[in-house]
């Protein structure tokens, strides 16, 4: 029972960042029905951010978060509009390859300018740990948790309850018919990289503080990963990325927690396979039938 | 001075030339219809004019002013509306947000919300459907949600294509008093159908299209009385 609940909070720590991550994923493909590979990168951006503000600007954590989920804003809006925009109108084979390669752009650019070797992260934060009952819990998983939730939320909030994520909703479902009541697309879509990478950012600290190192190329396995949790969550589907990044997560540590680690991403990976086979929409996706 | 004049206008689809070479206009409180058969360039022209496509040659004239190279919403800004063909409802969203975002570009809370309850009195079943996603609507109130959407945006020039396509029939004479009345409120109307009886019956002009060219004009009811009309198009 402690180790079952011992696990629960390791997988919901680890897991929230995968959810804050396959966010990002999903809100992208929900708009342009691109699998934007290059996210995972801006996770690492974000923990670079973070490493150089707080060792060299010594900010603290409020603010390292913050400027980090600025700068991967920035970042992503970039990308979009270098990268993608002039493929909007072509295959989508094109811009898929396009975002593999922007991601080995950032990853081999990341390295050549800062070198590749891991570095320690900041502990800004003094770990604490709390013991209920012979279950523990650092102040990290805390923070981790409580800010990746209230992220959660504020985006919810945006998509539902705001014009800008109205337009989104609109532009997913139907880019002419918002083009007709006056959404401008090319903003409309900047606005859904910049709020996906923003999250990205924030996850790429968090991660920063829970695992302490950083590198070039930590962006790959974990945006692979995430991308997997979109999948598993129905891509396109907000609430399904929140759920299936902590699916992923306990997951994970639960295949660690029986002892199996060596093969805790072949179990990710399986678990892909096997959504793709038995529920391929995912668990919120829907089945798209066409009215005409 | 005509509200809208199109001049020569011959647009590309792909590869196929859709329009070639149509002239027409539209004064200020009219209906005018454009009928004719599948194929004959009417979606393509109605596109055209809302900025979605755009001419390889010829003009449109607004208000006295060039738009034939400007963006939809552009367009819209400028008091155009359309009502899409197929309705083009924004499924997953509620019918209210669907009305919002047909005021996208109105900051004026107030002048939204009176608009809301115009709407609302036009379509009661809008109303009672509000929190409701649009996509359990039926076909007739799909399009009212459609036109309800249009009218949002406050428009000087509503563009109707093919309002009454797949209705039964007791929505489409519905649809047709729908768009007599917003005609009464001072609202231009350009309507395109295949159900051109019904069109020509409320329209104060019309023009024939085929094959990417006006083949006819006139009064409705002279369009309803032309022998060539009747035959290709009335069933007669």
């Amino acid at each position: 029972m402690q180790t079952l609940l011992q696990q629960l909070i390791n997988g919901l720590s680890l897991g929230s960042i995968y959810a804050l991550l396959a966010l990002g994923y999903t809100m992208v493909y929900g708009i342009i029905k691109l699998i934007n590979f290059a996210h995972g990168d801006i996770y690492m951006l974000g923990a670079f951010w973070g490493y150089y503000v707080i060792n060299y600007w010594h900010f603290n954590f409020i603010f390292a978060l913050l400027s980090a989920m600025l700068v991967c804003a920035v970042s992503g809006v970039i990308i979009e509009y270098l990268a993608y925009r002039p493929l909007r109108h072509s295959p989508r084979i094109a811009a898929l390859i396009t975002a593999i390669g922007v991601s080995y752009f950032l990853e081999n650019g990341m390295s050549y300018l800062y070198g590749s070797s891991t570095r320690s992260f900041p502990q800004i934060i003094k770990q604490v740990n709390y013991h209920f009952g012979g279950v523990q819990i650092s102040n990290i998983q805390i923070l981790i948790l409580v800010t990746a939730c209230l992220l959660m939320i504020l985006l919810q909030l945006i998509i539902k309850r705001t014009k800008m994520g109205r337009a989104m909703r609109a532009v997913s479902v139907d880019p002419d018919a918002a083009e007709l009541v006056g959404i401008n697309i090319n903003r409309t879509i900047s606005f859904t990289f910049a709020l996906g990478s923003s999250m990205a950012g924030a996850a790429g600290v968090l991660i920063g503080l829970y695992y302490n190192s950083i590198d070039p190329l930590m962006g790959m396995t974990p945006g692979i990963k995430a991308f997997v949790a979109a999948v598993v969550g129905g891509i396109g589907s907000v609430p399904g990325a929140s759920l299936g990044g902590f699916l992923i997560g306990l997951l994970e540590t639960g295949v660690q927690a029986i002892g199996l680690s060596a093969y805790k991403d072949a179990a990710v990976y399986l678990v892909l396979i096997i959504i793709l086979l038995i529920l391929p929409a995912g668990i919120f996706g829907k089945n798209t039938k066409e009215k005409v | 001075m005509a509200m809208l004049s199109v001049d020569n206008l011959a647009v590309n689809y792909g590869v196929i030339t859709a329009v070639k070479g149509v002239s027409f206009e539209i004064n200020e409180g009219e209906i005018v219809s454009l009928i004719g058969a599948n194929g004959a360039g009417k979606t393509t022209i109605l596109k055209t004019i809302s900025g979605l496509l755009k001419p390889v040659s010829g003009t449109i004239t607004y208000e006295g002013k060039q738009i034939q190279k400007e963006k939809a919403p552009k367009i819209v800004a400028q008091g155009i509306s359309q009502v899409p063909e197929g309705r083009h409802i924004f499924p997953g969203l509620t019918v209210k947000e669907n009305l919002q975002m047909g005021a996208f570009l109105q900051s004026n809370h107030q002048q939204i919300s009176d608009t809301f309850g115009e709407i609302y009195k036009r379509f009661p079943i809008l109303k009672q459907r509000e929190n409701q996603d649009a996509a359990t609507l039926s076909g007739g109130e799909q399009q009212m949600l459609a036109m309800g959407r249009a009218l949002m945006s406050k428009p000087k020039l509503i563009l109707l294509d093919e309002p009454s396509m797949g209705l039964a029939p007791i929505f489409i004479n519905e649809i047709f008093d729908i768009i007599k009345a917003i005609q009464e409120q001072g609202t231009t109307v350009l309507l395109i159908e295949q159900n051109a009886k019904k069109a020509l019956s409320i329209a104060d002009r019309g023009y024939v299209l085929a094959s990417g060219e006006v083949k006819l004009t006139g009064t409705g009811q002279e369009l309803l009385a032309n022998a060539d009309v009747q035959k290709a198009y009335l069933g007669g």
